[in-house]
């Protein structure tokens, strides 16, 4: 008897499909998710979860909230970033602290897998979406994070 | 056996008036057979076109839209850039049956595109085994398939192509048997008949439940047949290049390229002819001018086209044992006895007639 019920269900199923396609394809004039990309330069707005590059976020006082903890480093399958820290005192609580002096992302060797991002413990690091990348000289491509100057968010441990 | 438009009538004496009665039938064969590779041409690219625009837009994408007003001459541009290529081929390929596929694809398709009733007076070839002309010819271009992937010499291009041999072969009998029991309600294999039978009521109607069954399975062998997706292990991407095709370049390409095109709309135009009432107006409303005929031929064509294009874009593709099971343990069965239900309400005069 399962034979007759295979039946009814393999049409239903397939009518359930075509049923989704056909609403997609009604709406196609509003949703159309193609971008026209060097025409719409100007205005076009790149989505929340795109890849472009990987940045730090700095606040209007400068500081940045990595704490030089190096898991993005350890992370990083391509050794696309490295990070050279120091000791410091911290001048607060007068105690040594870990303190990073660059946080250098190799741009040329990422492979926008985000585990970087992933890993970071304080969420110091984000994806910005920029993608007209392309630069004449490979040297542009290795970039420092932190901006000059900046140092680490009070708090952030 | 020509057409008998007034316009064919007007040429047939101008060519009459040029030379003797004896050659004429000739050069009017010529020319209705060059318009018939005009429209072939023209079909396919629109087709391709079409193909194009509604996958984009299953898909939400805008599809083609640079060459020409909304992309119109982009198959156009492309059939330009496959005649410019260089015709490649492999080493060792059995060089006569490699040239001579393409070929078989594309007469058979051709052959098949002649005998349609497109209205009441166009038809080329008013054959009276009319169905079983378009069964035995699309068949015909397996043939086809099976040279081009066995001198290609690619072990791709075989397996393409004895797939193809496979499904074509057991989908036939559905296509065939499904056609069958709508010949049981026209009494007729002569195509113009079968729609003059139609004038109380598309078959689809007339013949109602088997009807709609037997639609249903043309629907999908016919989809199978015509090597698509789902049933496209013929040539699927991603397991095989290109399939049957894989070693073909240039214009070679571009007929077996056409060819499938064609032959989808081969097996929608036989449907709008079988099912729909071919050229016939919905309840007659345009009967006193003839000419709309190809008009609402080539709408409820293009519609089962859409269909086919829908199934396309919606269903996974099917394995080869799953595609076996459904045609000899379910698409069989369910035509047989779909016949003799059918054989049933024509003896009890069942049928719904206006
Ligand atoms: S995105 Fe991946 S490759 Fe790029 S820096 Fe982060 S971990 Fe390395
Ligand atoms: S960016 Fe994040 S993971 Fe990398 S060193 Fe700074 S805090 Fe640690």
């Amino acid at each position: 008897m399962s034979y007759f019920s295979d039946i009814y269900h393999g049409i239903q199923t397939l009518l359930t499909g075509m049923g989704v396609t056909g609403k997609y394809f009604l709406n196609s004039r509003k949703g159309a998710i193609t971008q026209q990309y060097p025409d719409n330069r100007d205005t076009l707005k790149m989505f929340e979860r795109f890849r472009g590059e990987v940045v730090m976020p700095h606040d209007e006082n400068n500081e940045h909230s990595c704490t030089g903890c190096q898991k993005c480093e350890i992370a990083c399958p391509n050794g696309s970033i490295e990070i050279i820290w120091d000791r410091q005192v911290d001048p607060e609580t007068g105690k040594k602290k870990k303190m990073i002096d660059k946080h250098i992302y190799h741009f040329g060797m990422c492979t926008q897998c985000g585990l970087c991002v992933d890993a970071c413990p304080s969420d110091a690091i984000k994806w910005a979406p920029n993608f007209e990348n392309a630069v004449y000289d490979r040297s542009q491509l290795t970039r420092v994070l932190n901006k000059p100057g900046s140092k680490v968010r009070a708090g952030v441990e | 056996m020509y057409s008998s438009l007034i316009i064919t009538n007007n040429i047939h004496s101008w060519v009459l008036s040029l030379m003797p009665a004896a050659v004429t039938g000739i050069t009017e064969m010529m020319m209705i057979a060059m318009i018939y590779l005009t429209v072939f041409a023209v079909l396919g690219l629109f087709l391709v076109l079409m193909e194009r625009k509604v996958a984009a837009w299953f898909q939400l994408r805008i599809g083609p839209n640079r060459v020409g007003f909304f992309g119109m001459f982009q198959t156009i541009a492309d059939a330009l850039k496959l005649l410019s290529k260089e015709l490649t081929g492999t080493d060792k390929a059995d060089k006569f049956l490699y040239n001579l596929a393409p070929y078989f694809l594309i007469i058979s398709s051709l052959m098949a595109l002649a005998v349609f009733p497109f209205s009441e007076n166009l038809q080329a070839f008013d054959i009276n085994i009319g169905i079983f002309f378009l069964i035995a010819i699309s068949s015909i271009g397996v043939i086809g398939v099976l040279l081009g992937g066995w001198s290609s010499n690619n072990k791709f291009a075989l397996i393409g192509a004895m797939r193809s041999g496979v499904q074509t072969i057991s989908y036939e009998l559905s296509v065939g048997l499904s056609l069958l029991t709508m010949i049981l309600l026209t009494g007729s294999l002569q195509l113009s008949e079968i729609i003059e039978v139609q004038k109380s009521g598309w078959l689809i109607v007339q013949g109602h439940i088997p009807a709609v069954i037997a639609f249903m399975i043309y629907m999908i062998s016919g989809t199978a047949e015509t090597n698509r997706a789902p049933f496209d292990m013929v040539e699927a991407e991603s397991e095989l290049g290109a399939g049957f095709h894989t070693e073909y370049s240039g214009m070679k390409f571009a007929y077996f390229f056409l060819a499938e095109f064609i032959n989808m709309f081969i097996i929608a135009a036989i449907g709008t002819t079988v099912f729909f009432g071919g050229w016939l107006s919905p309840f007659g409303i345009t009967e006193s001018i003839p000419w709309l005929g190809v008009f609402w031929f080539l709408l409820k064509a293009f519609a089962l086209v859409f269909l086919m294009m829908w199934f396309r874009w919606t269903f996974p593709r099917l394995r080869v044992d799953q595609l076996l099971t459904l045609e000899w343990k379910y698409l069989l069965p369910i035509n047989l006895f779909n016949i003799v239900l059918m054989a049933i309400i024509v003896w009890l005069n069942f049928t719904i007639q206006f």
